[in-house]
């Protein structure tokens, strides 16, 4: 840490560019033209920020009557049912009108959620770090871009294609020769005991989302670890520290935070992540997986599996229901990401910052 | 004694990151040789000339096709539109607002998007399956990439190119038509191509909105589904048997290819923007 003063005070000289403030024109010295203009381009650039906020709207408002349906059971029940749908009788909740024995308990979907994803962080993070490290400060500069091409491959790959991989090779494999060995972790950690079932669950869900976004999270720390003064690192190995030391004293520390940042934006795109997970999560309902390689479920998952009953459903709950967990998934998100931009805007203005899936 | 730690310690660090490096290697090796293997007895002409009634992938391919065009044309303008008030016109205080709201925007989950398309666009509007509703779906992802690739592409465009159209006294339209638009483009292009790479491998968000059909696309906008690519990847392969996967194979492939290419000329044309603002007078 005491080098972070000094490494900081050297950027100034070596480091990019400052960038002049640009030039704006007073509103005064603008013509009709520009102004009409400029109105168009306002027009535009609100489009982003009203579909944001007409998501939000729309959602909360199909997702009430659920809500009002089930109160706090939606988050701590653990039946998820849309009731019996081929009979007239009905159920009245809370004043509100569903089919006969529905219940829509959303904890095993919020549970799934956030262990898959969180799985996912706990693997990726170190890998995708460990990645750029090696990519950027060990890895001959010819061989650097043509590697880098790997995590742009990564962040390209379509999560249908993951989840056809994860179900027809990845998983199986697992199932068949990996799983088996962690079982004798069994005696220390009791969720890896038991039975490892065919490969769709939860642990390989976890390890194909923490391949998928180890893109996002490398793309920051790459550009992140750029901003790294160099003449702090060289003096780093002047004073005879090793190459791990450099990286330990100087690089690592200057980009602790916006590291965290990125976890936190990679995070995000794993409570969202959809395609993939649904087709090798192996979809359990109405309960928790027994250990990490057990069938689960997560919300994302849930919308698409159980969209195409619920349109069956002739009060119109089951749809309330999905919008419900739809919501819960939305402030998940959304929360998570605001959280990691605002972080890493206190690091570097935000400027490093992906947008998208770390193409 | 000491140094021989230090030494033994900077092996296994490396080491470490070496096997992190592996595994961003070797996962995407393994997916596109299982896409290549999986695949292998369905590459054929067939491919092409058939629709997915008979294992062809015609009318998906050309779904997926027309489903980019419809972006390039929602996505596009309003992107670019929008990218240009941010770097030439916002306060920063309503620039600052605008941003978080892309950016926010950039990290909704695309089943959200495809839900509320659904429930608002297919149903209250009555539009059915649309290929509308699938394009404003797609583009509302892709929209805050392109909004903030414009952005950026005209951030660097060098200062004193501005200061100079100004102090010619040129109303504000023409500087950003005949000074700023010009060197930015390059970067504005490249941003637009990534996103179609983007848009093209996305599922969630067409599942519900234009449904799947086995035959060719139209142009009607309504009450019309479309097939395309990921849908078949998808379906495919939760599908038993050997034929089914290779189909699901090859489209995975396809698509694939499509956002590689994608991705390279979107790369190429940035490279090339780079390359010509560095040439620029500063």
């Amino acid at each position: 840490m005491r080098f972070l003063g000094n490494a900081r005070g050297a950027g100034g000289d070596a480091g990019p560019t400052v960038v002049p403030p640009r030039r704006r024109l007073a509103d005064a010295d603008l013509t009709g033209r520009d102004r009409a203009v400029r109105g168009a381009l306002l027009a535009a650039a609100l489009v982003p920020t009203l579909m944001l906020l007409f998501l939000a709207a729309e959602m909360i408002r199909e997702a009430i009557p659920a809500f009002v349906y089930s109160g706090t059971n939606f988050f701590t029940g653990q039946i998820f049912t849309f009731g019996n749908l081929y009979i007239t009788k009905e159920t009245v909740h809370h004043g509100v009108l569903a089919p006969h024995g529905a219940s829509y308990g959303a904890l095993p979907f919020i549970f799934g959620t956030l262990a898959s994803s969180l799985i996912a962080l706990l693997i990726a993070v170190p890998a995708a770090v460990g990645a750029v490290l090696a990519l950027t400060e060990r890895v001959p500069a010819g061989l650097q871009s043509s590697l880098s091409i790997f995590l742009e491959l990564l962040a390209g790959i379509p999560s249908v294609v993951y989840g056809f991989w994860g179900i027809l090779v990845f998983g199986p494999l697992l199932a068949k020769h990996v799983f088996p060995i962690l079982t004798e972790l069994g005696s220390v950690i009791p969720i890896f005991r038991g039975g490892v079932g065919g490969g769709e669950g939860l642990l390989t869900a976890s390890l194909i989302l923490a391949v998928m976004i180890i893109p996002i999270i490398a793309a920051t720390t790459r550009e992140l670890i750029r901003t790294v003064p160099i003449l702090a690192k060289e003096g780093a190995l002047a004073l005879g520290m090793t190459q791990y030391e450099t990286a330990k004293v100087v690089t690592i520390p200057y980009v602790r935070r916006g590291i965290l940042a990125a976890a936190i934006l990679g995070w995000a795109r794993a409570l969202g992540e959809t395609m993939a997970v649904l087709m090798i999560s192996g979809n359990l309902l109405n309960g928790f997986p027994v250990n990490i390689y057990s069938p689960f479920s997560t919300l994302a998952a849930t919308i698409v599996a159980m969209l195409d009953s619920a349109l069956t459903d002739a009060t119109g709950m089951a749809i309330h229901a999905l919008a419900a967990i739809g919501v819960v998934l939305l402030v998940i998100t959304v929360a998570t990401n605001l959280i990691g931009r605002l972080v890493i805007r206190r690091v570097s203005g935000g400027a490093v910052l992906p947008v998208g899936r770390g193409i | 004694m000491r140094s021989t730690l230090r030494r033994g310690r900077d092996l296994v660090f490396w080491g470490l990151c070496l096997l992190a490096l592996a595994i961003v290697i070797v996962p995407s090796l393994a997916i596109i040789a299982s896409l290549l293997q999986q695949s292998a007895p369905a590459l054929n002409a067939h491919l092409l000339t058939a629709t997915t009634a008979s294992n062809g992938l015609q009318n998906a391919i050309l779904g997926s096709g027309l489903l980019m065009v419809g972006i390039l044309v929602v996505a596009g303008p309003v992107g670019i539109a929008g990218g240009i008030y941010l770097a030439e016109f916002a306060s920063p205080t309503r620039g600052g607002i605008l941003r978080l709201g892309y950016e926010t925007l950039a990290g909704v989950p695309s089943i959200v998007i495809g839900f509320v398309g659904y429930i608002v666009l297919d149903q209250e509007f009555h539009w059915g399956f649309s290929l509308l509703a699938a394009i404003l779906a797609l583009s509302a992802i892709v929209l805050p990439y392109v909004v903030k690739t414009t952005e950026v592409a005209l951030m660097q465009v060098p200062a004193t190119l501005r200061d100079a159209a100004i102090a010619l006294g040129l109303p504000r339209v023409t500087i950003l038509r005949r000074a700023l638009l010009p060197p930015a483009i390059p970067g504005i292009a490249s941003g637009l191509v990534v996103a179609l790479a983007i848009a093209v491998g996305e599922t969630a968000p067409l599942l519900y909105t234009v449904g799947f059909t086995d035959q060719n696309p139209t142009l009607t906008l309504f009450q019309h589904p479309i097939g395309y690519l990921t849908y078949v990847v998808y379906l495919n392969a939760t599908l038993p048997t050997q034929l089914e996967h290779e189909v699901a194979g090859a489209a995975g492939l396809v698509i694939l290819a499509m956002i590689l290419v994608l991705i390279g000329v979107g790369r190429l044309v940035g490279r090339r923007a780079v390359r010509y603002a560095a040439q620029l007078p500063t």
